[in-house]
């Protein structure tokens, strides 16, 4: 053992799946199991965002904990001793990801599929799923009151994708409620508040006031929800086009990294461009400055950048 | 902040309601008329730390219109400076808010476990056929009906609570209802009606420690509470000193009565000690628990000792403000409490000088509004600061970081009851009554199938078959198939556990619990596949939806169940409940909170003790 006192208060040491790890003092589990090269799935954490712990894809065994802990949310103490891989917590694993992939499109999330076969999950043993709601339906839903069916259908929260603009769309069918949106506009990053979760239980959405359409939101058109959303729930217009059409095909792009000409900050852009056109503008996440947060400038307004005669 | 607000116009009557609340305007900013000082802004902090006000704002909206406008939320977030989605947020949260134009007289009809076996589902049918189907307007009509979750009027089943809006809004609860009854509400010729069932305090409530003023003082008197050795626990609390206090509460080894048994004297000694000032106490009295009203029963009728007790735990604790955050269905409770802590500011038993002693402690009144997740002490913190009632994460705890991010004591009702008595014998002699490890006394919510339904009080260690026996037993001479222990989050024990010694400790070895003192008896005449069913919609309707284990595993709950039910399963029998034990597991291991851990415990209990769906079973 380390007779180095000064480091002591600056980390703490735990075990994980019966291997010793330190990490600095502040750490979370998740944060230690990957130091140590065992990654976990994670479909609500961002490491731009404060965690919220709401997916519970995450969970962990903690010795003394009655209950399975959020591994992105709770801190690593010393002493802690911890399990990534026992029964329990492979069961609540397979669970969510089953109650996720019954009830939610998972088409355009990454990494699902491999989670799926990792933890077993079967989502069509639920039964196959109830018809989509009609628009604005789930919307209007009142907390306290539901329409219960007769259990031989499986729920899910799916419905028409709301297009209110030309920036991006909506498509809450491939919603998981991550909150991550939520904080992004929120107190994460924007501060604009233009998006809250509203209802409550299964019906709970992530939603303008009233529902209203994004142009009167307070929205401005920032698109950082969209680049934490790990669904592909939100989703520049242009892509959701283009996959609707059947011609987007991520193997023919580009991505070209350059910063953004509109003022002095000097945000990173990476264009991402199929056949000679820019069909969306992500930040990278690591980026010290602008942390993958962008505004409506560099997300949306490079038309100009492709601007070409033929197309007058 | 930058706001963006629509420019629609409140009424008239919306700004008069949030200005009940908030008071005038003083600047345009906030809504209000410009000034002499032209463009100057008043809002910030001041208006921002008056979030914790937007809950009784909705309830004045609510309340003056019938539902809450996009016009009305939009004046009351200028007010408080909160962005309309969070408060769209926040209002949709609650299932007593309409945000849609409602009727402005709605009769809330109980179909709840406890009201289903004793008339609901007729009334119900009657009300369908006579009046029409729920939620639906009559023609002709400004009134409408809908199904509620438990009213907390168990033992005087069914129960309606009946909600007016207009200029002055009111609300009122029907017990033992009627068709005629909800016809009379919707004409709105109704008034409350409702008794006090705690058969123990007929003839004086001798020998009782809780329960012992229940029906013999006037509620709305201060000096008949006094008269009955009101505050003369304070008066205790006083000469002891805060460590005194903390000494006899943990020498009583008074266990917390909310469901989770945490010992009240750590609580408050781990609060007191906490340099992070200020501190604040927090009564939760939300039990909205199917079969649980014990906190309605105490507060309508001794209102002055929970006051008393609160005031002892500020004392205690270093507290100035307390909070009592009551659910929104209990309109009676309501009015006596806030005509108890009003009448004692007025006689210096709160406010800046309580008893003359020195001690500064005020307590504010909080309304649920139709939410059982805000009796979890985390999502109430979050319901009195005006965010959605969601659980937090916990560590941090309560103790540490809880209401306003401050130390924080929360206490069930019976609880701080508890404290007056210990104040007044002492810890040690306390800790004598029940057993070892459970101490005192415990109320029990007898309700359903039993001869005198009501509140009753019994020291730990009495017995099912004794208690039942002290209600009179199972009604009508009938034979006793189930009792459910602890309400929708407790469990299902059979006939043969009538043994079964009611404390923390023995019943937690037989696999239950006592949860909020609810003891819910169904006799042989019931269908326990209907209350299962009621009470899978119950917790897919109260999830918060925050965590995916509960928000999803209760909906498939719910699904499995209705197959069971109409005996159409997917595979067997067996892999339906095979099935059920899965999604149980997962909720019970992952979720952020105790509904969603305990949201399959009644409905695996009568599977697996009670094996409700095999051939033979009940």
């Amino acid at each position: 053992m380390s007779v180095v006192p000064v480091t002591i208060s600056h980390t703490v040491e735990l075990e994980i799946d019966g291997e010793n790890v330190r990490v600095r003092e502040g750490a979370t589990i998740l944060d230690a199991c990957r130091a140590q090269g065992r990654d976990q799935p994670t479909l609500c954490y961002g490491d731009t965002l404060t965690p919220i712990n709401a997916c519970r894809v995450c969970v962990v065994e903690v010795e003394g904990s009655r209950v399975l802990v959020p591994s992105c949310a709770r801190k690593a103490e010393d002493g802690m001793v911890v399990r990534t891989d026992t029964e329990r917590v492979r069961h609540s694993r397979k669970m969510v990801l089953e109650f996720l992939g019954s009830s939610v499109d998972l088409t355009t999330a990454p990494n699902v599929d491999g989670w799926m076969e990792e933890y077993e999950a079967k989502p069509e043993r639920y039964g196959p799923p109830a018809p989509p709601a009609p628009e604005g339906a789930r919307d209007r839903a009142q907390a306290g009151h539901h329409h219960a069916g007769d259990g031989q259908t499986a729920a899910t929260v799916a419905q028409p994708v709301k297009v209110d603009n030309e920036s991006y769309i909506r498509d809450y069918a491939k919603c998981i409620l991550c909150y991550k949106c939520v904080e992004g506009c929120g107190t994460d990053w924007q501060n604009t508040f233009a998006i809250a979760v509203a209802g409550r239980g299964f019906d709970a959405r992530i939603s303008t006031e009233y529902a209203a359409p994004l142009p009167d939101s307070a929205c401005v058109y920032c698109g950082n929800c969209i680049a934490v959303c790990p669904t592909g729930a939100l989703m520049f217009k242009s892509e959701h086009d283009m996959r609707e059409d059947g011609t987007w095909d991520e193997s023919e792009q580009t991505v070209t990294e350059t910063i953004c000409s509109y003022c002095g900050v000097g945000c990173s852009l990476e264009l991402h461009v199929q056949d000679n056109s820019i069909v969306k503008v992500t930040s990278p996440l690591d980026h010290g400055i602008t942390r993958g947060n962008l505004c409506v400038k560099g997300r949306f307004g490079y038309q100009y950048v492709q601007n070409r005669p033929d197309e007058e | 902040m930058d706001l963006r607000l629509t420019n629609q116009e409140p009424t008239e009557a919306e700004r008069a309601a949030v200005d009940s609340v908030l008071g005038p305007p003083d600047s345009a900013w906030v809504g209000g008329e410009r000034g002499d000082d032209g463009h100057a802004a008043h809002g910030g902090h001041a208006a921002r730390a008056q979030r914790h006000l937007l809950l009784p704002v909705l309830h004045a909206l609510q309340g003056r219109a019938g539902w809450i406008s996009q016009a009305g939320l939009g004046y009351a977030c200028r007010r408080l400076t909160v962005p309309p989605a969070e408060a769209y947020g926040v209002a949709s949260f609650y299932a007593l808010f309409a945000l849609e134009p409602r009727a402005p007289v709605v009769a809330h009809v109980c179909t709840d476990i406890a009201c289903m076996c004793s008339g609901s589902v007729e009334l119900v049918a009657e009300l369908e056929r006579t009046i029409g189907p729920s939620g639906e307007r009559p023609s002709n009509g400004s009134a409408i009906w809908l199904e509620s979750p438990c009213l907390g009027l168990c033992e005087q089943a069914p129960a309606v609570l009946v909600t007016r809006a207009g200029e002055t809004p009111g609300e009122h609860s029907i017990s033992k209802a009627t068709a005629v009854d909800v016809s009379a509400a919707l004409a709105g010729t109704s008034e409350q009606r409702t008794e006090t069932l705690a058969p123990q305090t007929e003839g004086g409530g001798d020998g009782l420690r809780l329960l012992h003023r229940v029906g013999t003082i006037d509620p709305g008197s201060l000096d008949s509470y006094r008269g009955a050795g009101g505050y003369e626990a304070l008066r205790t609390a006083f000469d002891i000193g805060p460590a005194g206090v903390i000494r006899e509460v943990t020498d009583s080894k008074l266990l917390g009565r909310g469901g989770a048994a945490f010992p009240t004297g750590r609580k408050w000694d781990a609060v007191g000690r906490n340099p992070s000032m200020p501190h604040y106490i927090v009564c939760n009295a939300d039990e909205s628990e199917p079969g649980t009203f014990k906190d309605r029963v105490v507060i309508e009728s001794d209102p002055f000792a929970l006051i008393e007790a609160l005031t002892i735990a500020g004392f205690a604790t270093a507290a100035e403000h307390g909070y009592v955050y009551l659910r929104g269905e209990y309109p009676l409770a309501w009015s006596r409490l806030e005509h108890a802590i009003e009448q004692c500011r007025s006689r210096g038993l709160l406010g800046d000088d309580v008893m003359g002693r020195g001690f500064r402690f005020d307590i504010e009144l909080r309304k649920g509004a139709g939410a059982y997740i805000c009796g979890e002490e985390t999502a109430l913190f979050n319901s009195i600061e005006g965010y959605r009632g969601e659980p937090r994460s916990k560590p941090p705890f309560p103790v540490d970081k809880g209401l306003f991010g401050k130390p924080t004591v929360v206490n069930n009702v019976e609880s701080l009851l508890n404290v007056l008595g210990i104040l007044h014998d002492g810890g040690a002699e306390f800790a004598r009554i029940g057993t070892e490890q459970s101490t005192g006394t415990r109320l029990f919510c007898l309700a359903g199938c039993v001869q005198r339904p009501g509140l009753y009080e019994a020291p730990f260690g009495v017995t099912l078959r004794e208690v039942l026996d002290m209600a009179g037993g199972v009604r009508d001479g009938n034979d006793l198939k189930a009792v459910l222990l602890g309400g929708a989050a407790g469990g299902f024990v059979g006939p043969d556990m009538l043994d079964l010694e009611l404390s923390f400790e023995a019943t937690r070895a037989a696999g239950t619990t006592l949860g909020s003192g609810v003891v819910l008896v169904f006799d042989q005449t019931v269908d326990l596949v209907p209350i299962l069913l009621r009470i899978a919609a119950f917790f897919r309707d109260e999830s918060c939806g925050q965590c995916v284990p509960c928000r999803v595993g209760t909906v498939r709950q719910q699904e499995a169940l209705l197959r069971l039910a109409a005996d159409r399963p997917r595979g067997s029998v067996a892999d339906e409940t095979a099935l059920l034990a899965e999604i149980a597991q997962a909720m019970r291991d992952a979720s952020i909170c105790g509904l969603g851990q305990t949201a399959a415990n009644a409905i695996d209990s009568a599977i697996n003790s009670l094996r409700v769906f095999e051939p033979q079973g009940a």
